[in-house]
């Protein structure tokens, strides 16, 4: 379970999230919308402990994420951050190890390698794990990083705009992959992701987590929460959620 | 593969060593070895200290065309000597107990490196950019304030901080060498002891993090052991700027690994078969003396230029 009692960020003196109180259980996938500036990334750092509240507290499954220590943190939530990018020459296989890092330290053992290969597997990336990240195309390499933040093996999956620079094939992808991936069964996982596409939130989200100038709009089932009111409020412009072909998507009303 | 290679770096280490030792070696033998011995111990200290801090450098910067020359290092040793001849004249300056000299010159650039570490990094070690270029502007102050203090010495004068701004091997003081050595090694020892999460921490602030590194302990560290490394072997032989960029590519390019416990010995035996080499080229083959750093200078000037202009712009 995340939970955030009055949580209020500052960043130079200035309030970026002010009093957000929040609660979810585990499992499924919950989008974090709301418009530019809303504060969307900095309540994602907030929830892994790499941002430092003013007021309030942060728990994950128990643990006090702002006292926690950084290797304890790790093996609780995973946060992929926004356009991650690396220097070091590294192939597909050694990013996704580097993903183990909070459970070996550096000295994998062979538990590391299987959780590697699983990961590997999971997001269909058997045939590029000798290819260099550099070699990959944008989409295989969000792939890859989002395979490395899930071989950390945490409850808590954190993805800040992972689909921000994919076209819409490659977008559906790793969608497609996190909702079988967070249904309930054995090694389910629970993911909270910023996202901007409203249709890919309408689609996917079981929960709506909604943003307005560091303050919380709503939050709740994304099927109850996430209405054309509650949008156009949200944006400041009219929109609407229509049913088509069965599923609901945002459409400018 | 990335083994063998550095075998093969240390047998090519020790196979200049032995020649630039035992190379025309003539009576009396046991002073010439040692005089060449103490000369050998400063040629692979320093090369290993510069090698090992630019990839350091370089690791916390995300950059490979960094070295921590950039930062101000030498235009503050420069500096250092300016005033000390200004302020205690050629002969004072002459006279000065060597250890005091070294200790003195030491002290202040790791205070003053860590200074501006300390201060530009307080918030977080995600302005490492703008400590950087805030070491540049420094640098060029410095040089500034040393040009315009060399125009009141007397050409004397002049002569001995032209010739203490420039490394030579020439003439290594033992005392020195005894202190500087251990401080080397330990150094060089705890590099070591970091390449794990150096290896995690040349991921990035953004992607380290997460995963449980404490990022900002790692860079302050390794920012203190590149000062110490690059201050000891800075007021042992003088500056040599581009020796780093020279060893840490060189490693890049030898060792195709991303694992610091293989750049950081490859780099460290790189500079020091650097130095090594070309001294015993410049010295026992040429006859020249005090050639060697200039030569180092040039050609990693060079490599410089050409890192620039090859890197594919993004």
């Amino acid at each position: 379970m995340i939970q955030l009692d009055s949580v209020s960020v500052e960043k130079n003196g200035s309030p970026i999230l002010t009093d957000v109180s929040l609660c979810f259980g585990q499992g499924g996938i919950t989008a974090l919308i709301g418009p530019n500036g809303a504060g969307k990334s900095t309540l994602l750092h907030t929830i892994a402990g790499l941002t430092s509240p003013v007021r309030g507290q942060v728990m994950v499954e128990g643990l006090d994420m702002v006292r926690a220590r950084p290797e304890q943190r790790a093996r609780h939530v995973a946060l992929l951050a926004q356009n991650e990018s690396v220097t070091a020459r590294l192939t597909v296989r050694d990013l996704v190890e580097f993903g183990r890092w909070p459970h070996h330290r550096g000295r994998p053992r062979e538990i590391d390698r299987v959780k590697v290969a699983e990961a590997l597997g999971t997001f269909d990336l058997d045939g590029l794990a000798d290819r260099r990240l550099d070699a990959l195309s944008g989409g295989q390499r969000q792939r890859a990083f989002v395979a490395m933040a899930w071989a950390q093996e945490t409850s808590w999956l954190l993805l800040d705009e992972p689909l921000s620079a994919l076209d819409p094939r490659h977008a559906r992808d790793i969608m497609d992959r996190l909702h079988a991936l967070t249904r309930p069964g054995a090694g389910q996982r629970s993911v909270v992701i910023v996202l901007h596409d409203l249709s890919v939130a309408a689609r996917y989200a079981d929960r709506i987590v909604a943003l307005k100038d560091g303050r919380l709009v709503t939050s709740g089932p994304r099927v109850l929460a996430m209405t054309g009111a509650m949008l156009s409020d949200l944006f400041g412009t009219r929109l609407a959620v229509e049913r088509v072909a069965g599923r609901d998507v945002v459409l400018p009303a | 593969m990335a083994d063998r290679r550095l075998l093969i770096l240390g047998l090519v280490l020790a196979a200049v060593s032995a020649l630039f030792l035992l190379w025309n070696l003539r009576a009396p033998v046991g002073f010439i070895l040692g005089l060449r011995l103490t000369k050998l111990a400063a040629l692979c200290a320093v090369g290993t200290a510069i090698g090992t801090a630019t990839v350091l450098f370089q690791t916390i910067a995300a950059n490979r065309l960094l070295t921590p020359g950039i930062v101000g290092f030498d235009a503050l040793f420069v500096f250092i000597q300016t005033m000390l001849v200004l302020g205690l004249g050629g002969l004072g300056y002459a006279a000065l107990p060597s250890l005091a000299q070294f200790g003195v010159e030491t002290l202040t650039l790791v205070a003053a490196a860590m200074a501006l570490f300390g201060v530009l990094l307080r918030r977080g070690a995600d302005d490492i950019l703008r400590m950087i270029l805030t070491g540049v502007i420094l640098g060029v102050l410095l040089r500034g304030l040393a040009g315009l203090a060399q125009r009141l010495l007397d050409p004397s004068e002049f002569a001995i901080v032209q010739q203490a701004s420039f490394a030579t091997f020439g003439a290594v003081d033992r005392t020195q060498l005894a202190i500087a050595g251990p401080i080397l090694i330990l150094s060089f020892a705890a590099a070591l002891r970091l390449a794990r999460l150096l290896d995690l921490a040349a991921l990035g602030r953004a992607t380290a993090l997460p995963l449980g590194l404490d990022f900002d302990r790692v860079v302050f560290v390794t920012l203190g052991l590149v000062a110490l490394l690059v201050a000891v072997s800075t007021a042992l032989v003088g500056p040599i700027t581009f020796l780093g960029l020279l060893a840490a590519s060189l490693a890049h390019a030898i060792l195709p690994t991303w694992r610091h416990d293989r750049l950081l010995p490859g780099a460290a035996l790189i500079g020091a078969t650097i130095l090594v080499s070309g001294q015993f080229v410049f010295e026992r083959l040429l006859g020249l003396q005090s050639t060697l750093t200039v030569i180092v200078e040039f050609l990693g000037g060079l490599l410089f230029l050409l890192l620039v202009l090859r890197r594919p712009r993004p």
